[in-house]
């Protein structure tokens, strides 16, 4: 963990208690019983939104708490640990767009009501189900963009789209002209492909060429703080459960080659908490940033693959049945892995970044 | 160790800054610029030139080699914020510091919790001047990850005890002036019948040979003991103590070999900066072999976080006071990270990177068949990664044996 101040810790603390005491596991159980496509509990939403979550990132005059990216890591660790189904991390990385690429006006009209919960905005970038922001088709003629999004995240919830097109990026308002086509993944959470048809565009015009880059570097390292969450807890959850299970007179926990296991994991745990903090915090200092998110989001993808697999493989049978929530975990894992750079796109940019 | 009064001021600071620089324009040898210390290592001989022996007695004179250790016993006496500027000073000068080895990274530490006064005053300065040279006598031929089963055996004559039995990979033991070991002076308790103590390496009976190793070096020696008489004075600490002691000198070790700051400095050059001076390049200069590029990213990202890794515990200790769990991780994936290094290294260079010797070999292409040689034993000394796993899992993780 990361040195905090005290700021952060009380953040931290009151996003763990909240996650622990109202939105445990059995919460997502629920989401997912529903059956709803956006599926996210929106009275949820509304107090994690008072509580000031929707905002971490927000600058004060526009109703946040201007508290920045590391901050928002720790509220969406604590989340990604009960696997606590909301659009928090889309809404945080469509309103990073505004505040680096929007107007005045645009900052003025949208940030206080993503802070505040009152609207819901995502982002649309990829056009297949690979991340690759190099290949975009959409594009925008008289104000009007039209294209095709593939599985974008928290569609069914969002009132404003972040959208990606050839010649930058546009906010687009959920109404005429866009469509959506749920596309259910093994998550169980929200995701659709979106189809703008002329829809009403206006463009983030400030924020420079890379502000795609930039945009994808916040959702890269908040995606992996997500991940960092999910990791820990089903390391958590498995230590528990080796300790507890006997076979054979003793107790799992004795038995020295999951003892190596568990070393390794918990090794692997603390490269990849270093990478994704240290991610964080390069947003916020505002150097180095493609790098460290590259990194954070290669660490994530490889050590949430791997414990996800060994979260299962050492519980054994019960960790393959629903009743467990292991296996939850391992789903969740996977979309996230492919969302925003798979591995090998991940590897392939830091190359580029590092001149081979 | 002395407790010290921090600073006061930025003043102050600056002052001492301002003496270290002074102090080295005084006495730092310019012929010695850029070079490391011979003697820290325990892989060279000690032929020293004039000019390194008046830098290491005008280092040695002031106790900065061991900046923290106290004055009294020869150490610089300074605060860990004095001990910062002398090791930025010395950097940017190209100065080294020419006090080290194992006396000044394992041994003094612990003789300075655990000697008594007549120990330390007869110990420690010579370590702080550089002119004693020390080495490890632990591991035994049936004594390696089990370490507590050491047979080496010392007779209690009255007013001394009378040694035998073997030690090996003793590092160094051929140039050593001394030894630190751990032998057993009761048979009966695995642990409690290990005591640690003291032996000149040229007492009659006592017998080194070099072993040499897949690197083609000599690092590591056998060493002998036939009927060695120690004198009781040798003794640290209590009889049976030396179970206790032993370990609280291997947690130093520990540190050494893992610390990410060395590795970082061995290992700086980016592998794909490397690879495009021995492997094709496409035109936007990205390596032509898709698969040998994908390798190099995945290792230099693992490796930039076990350097992320190695910096957060640092933090987290010194805000914590104490130290950080993921401390315990650090030597195995130190090490790890840097034999798969190693072995990348070979397939970036084919069998250029395996060169033995001869002109048609750089330096840096032979020395990195030396080290990746050498550096398989890095995962099997100083606790092997095994054993890392074991402390892992029992004392972090609490999965213990019996529950």
């Amino acid at each position: 963990m990361a040195v905090l101040n005290e700021e952060q810790e009380m953040l931290r603390d009151m996003a763990r208690d909240w996650a622990v005491n109202e939105s445990p596991v059995t919460e997502f159980r629920k989401v997912r019983a529903s059956g709803e496509p956006e599926a996210f509990n929106r009275d949820a939403y509304a107090t994690m939104a008072q509580m000031g979550w929707a905002g971490v990132i927000i600058p004060e005059e526009h109703g946040g708490s201007d508290f920045g990216f590391l901050s928002a890591g720790l509220v969406v660790e604590e989340l990604g640990k009960t696997l606590t189904a909301s659009p928090l991390v889309m809404n945080t990385v469509a309103a990073s767009a505004i505040v680096l690429g929007g107007s005045d006006e645009q900052k003025a009209r949208w940030l206080p009501r993503l802070a505040s919960g009152e609207a819901i905005a995502t982002l649309a970038v990829d056009e297949g189900p690979s991340h690759d922001p190099a290949k975009i088709e959409t594009s925008v003629s008289d104000g009007k963009l039209s294209g095709t999004k593939a599985f974008v995240h928290e569609a069914h919830g969002a009132d404003l789209f972040v959208v990606a097109a050839k010649d930058g990026l546009y906010l687009v308002e959920k109404g005429d002209g866009v469509a959506l086509t749920t596309r259910k993944l093994t998550d169980q959470r929200s995701h659709a492909d979106v189809t703008f048809d002329g829809a009403a565009a206006e463009k983030l015009a400030n924020g420079g060429d890379s502000l795609l880059d930039d945009v994808l570097d916040r959702a890269r390292v908040l995606t992996a703080a997500e991940m960092l969450g999910m990791a820990q807890q089903v390391f958590d959850d498995t230590l528990d459960y080796l300790k507890q299970r006997v076979q054979f007179n003793q107790v799992l926990a004795s038995f020295q080659a999951l003892q190596h296991r568990m070393a390794d994991l918990f090794a692997d745990l603390a490269q990849m908490r270093s990478a994704v903090e240290a991610g964080l915090q390069a947003v916020d200092a505002g150097f180095g940033v493609a790098r460290a998110a590259t990194i954070a989001k290669t660490e994530a993808n490889r050590v949430m693959h791997t414990m996800a697999n060994e979260g299962i493989q050492l519980h054994g049978g019960i960790g393959m049945t629903d009743e467990y929530d292991v296996g939850f975990y391992l789903k969740r894992a996977r979309v996230l892995e492919q969302s925003f750079g798979s591995s090998s796109w991940l590897k392939d940019r830091f190359s580029k970044l590092s001149g081979y | 160790m002395a407790t010290q009064i921090e600073p006061a001021t930025q003043t102050d600071e600056d002052a001492f800054r301002a003496e270290v620089q002074q102090f080295l324009a005084d006495n730092f040898p310019a012929e010695l610029k850029g070079q490391s210390n011979a003697l820290a290592g325990v892989d060279g001989p000690t032929n020293e030139t004039p000019a390194q022996t008046k830098w290491r007695e005008a280092v040695g004179a002031r106790g900065w080699g061991t900046p923290t250790w106290p004055k009294e016993y020869g150490g610089g006496g300074l605060t860990k914020a004095q001990a910062k500027i002398i090791d930025q000073e010395f950097a940017k000068a190209g100065a080294y510091n020419p006090i080290g080895g194992m006396g000044v990274m394992m041994f003094g530490p612990t003789l300075l919790e655990y000697g008594n006064e007549a120990q330390k005053q007869e110990h420690i300065p010579p370590i702080c001047r550089g002119e004693i040279r020390w080495c490890q006598g632990y591991s035994e031929p049936n004594a390696g990850s089990d370490l507590a089963n050491l047979q080496t055996f010392a007779e209690d004559k009255g007013d001394h005890y009378l040694v035998n039995g073997q030690k090996t990979w003793t590092s160094g033991g051929q140039w050593a002036d001394k030894c630190f070991a751990i032998v057993r002076t009761d048979k009966s308790d695995k642990h409690k019948g290990i005591s640690f103590m003291l032996i000149d390496m040229d007492t009659p009976g006592v017998e080194v040979r070099p072993i040499t190793m897949i690197s083609g070096t000599s690092p590591f020696c056998e060493t002998f003991f036939t009927d060695v008489k120690v004198p009781k004075e040798n003794l640290v600490g209590e009889e049976g103590q030396g179970w206790t002691i032993g370990k609280r000198l291997l947690q130093h070790e520990r540190t050494n070999i893992s610390g990410g700051g060395s590795l970082a400095r061995l290992m700086g050059q980016s592998l794909g900066d490397i690879a495009k001076k021995y492997q094709p390049t496409g035109a936007d200069g990205e390596l032509a072999d898709a698969v040998l590029r994908d390798k190099i990213a995945d290792f230099e990202i693992r490796w930039n976080s076990f350097l992320l890794t190695a910096r957060r515990a640092m933090e987290e200790s010194k805000a914590a006071g104490g130290v950080s769990e993921i401390s315990s991780v650090l030597k195995k994936l130190g090490t790890k990270l840097s034999q798969e290094r190693s072995e990348l290294l070979i397939e970036i260079r084919g069998l250029q990177g395996l060169g033995w010797e001869g002109d048609g070999f750089s330096d840096g292409e032979l020395g990195a068949v030396r080290a990746w040689l050498f550096g398989k034993a890095t995962t099997i000394y100083g606790g092997s990664t095994e054993i890392q796993n074991n402390i892992i899992a029992k004392r972090v993780l609490g999965m213990l044996d019996h529950q």
